[in-house]
């Protein structure tokens, strides 16, 4: 009985601990370098067909 | 309204000559972007791989730089910021960004055997096959 009570704390502390690290190892830095390749990327696309007309309209220097 | 002979007549002539002007117009109008081309030197030094397009939109000399080389590069690069720093604004873009996409354009565009850089910074011989061009490329 003692032992069923024991282990029985021992998975809780097992999920708790393992929720407790999932929450905390949350890296916050690579998410925000996703973040910021993502906005550049999207200004790029943005300024695409811009950019190609300069190029197009000023194959001197292209 | 009726008309004359005579109005007829001045009608057809302004329709033989408003014809081939405004033609003309249109032609020039098209014609225009496609008369600059590149400087003879320029489009050389292009096809010997003496020069190649870089990743931040500017053009590179790839080797030993000899001083008419560089100064030929610094001067289509000074003229290409001029442009890059116009449009940038038109855009509410960074003249960086915009760099970079001019970039991203101009390495697309290069011929089989002209030079541009790699991601990774090297100089790469263009070929056949696609560029290795930066991720966020459109």
């Amino acid at each position: 009985m003692n032992k069923r009570i024991l282990q029985t704390g021992l998975v809780c502390a097992g999920i708790l601990g393992l929720s407790g690290c999932i929450n905390v190892a949350a890296p916050e830095e690579p998410i925000v370098i996703e973040l910021n390749v993502n906005i550049r990327a999207e200004v790029l696309y943005r300024l695409a067909e811009d950019a190609s007309n300069t190029i197009d309209e000023n194959a001197d220097i292209f | 309204m009726t008309l004359t002979p005579k109005t007829s007549i001045r009608k057809t002539i302004l329709a033989v000559i408003a014809g081939p002007v405004a033609g003309l117009v249109v032609m020039s109008a098209f014609a225009a972007p496609a008369m600059a081309q590149r400087d003879p030197a320029y489009a050389a030094a292009r096809a010997s791989g003496t020069v190649g397009e870089q990743l931040d939109g500017y053009l590179g000399v790839v080797g030993q730089a000899t001083p008419g080389l560089q100064d030929m590069v610094n001067d289509i690069n000074i003229k290409r910021r001029t442009v890059y720093t116009r449009k940038a604004r038109e855009n509410s873009a960074t003249v960086e960004q915009y760099a970079t996409t001019a970039g991203c354009q101009a390495i697309a565009r290069t011929v089989p055997g002209e030079k541009y850089q790699a991601p990774d910074g090297s100089w790469k011989t263009r070929t056949d096959a696609q560029p290795e061009r930066l991720p966020i490329c459109p």
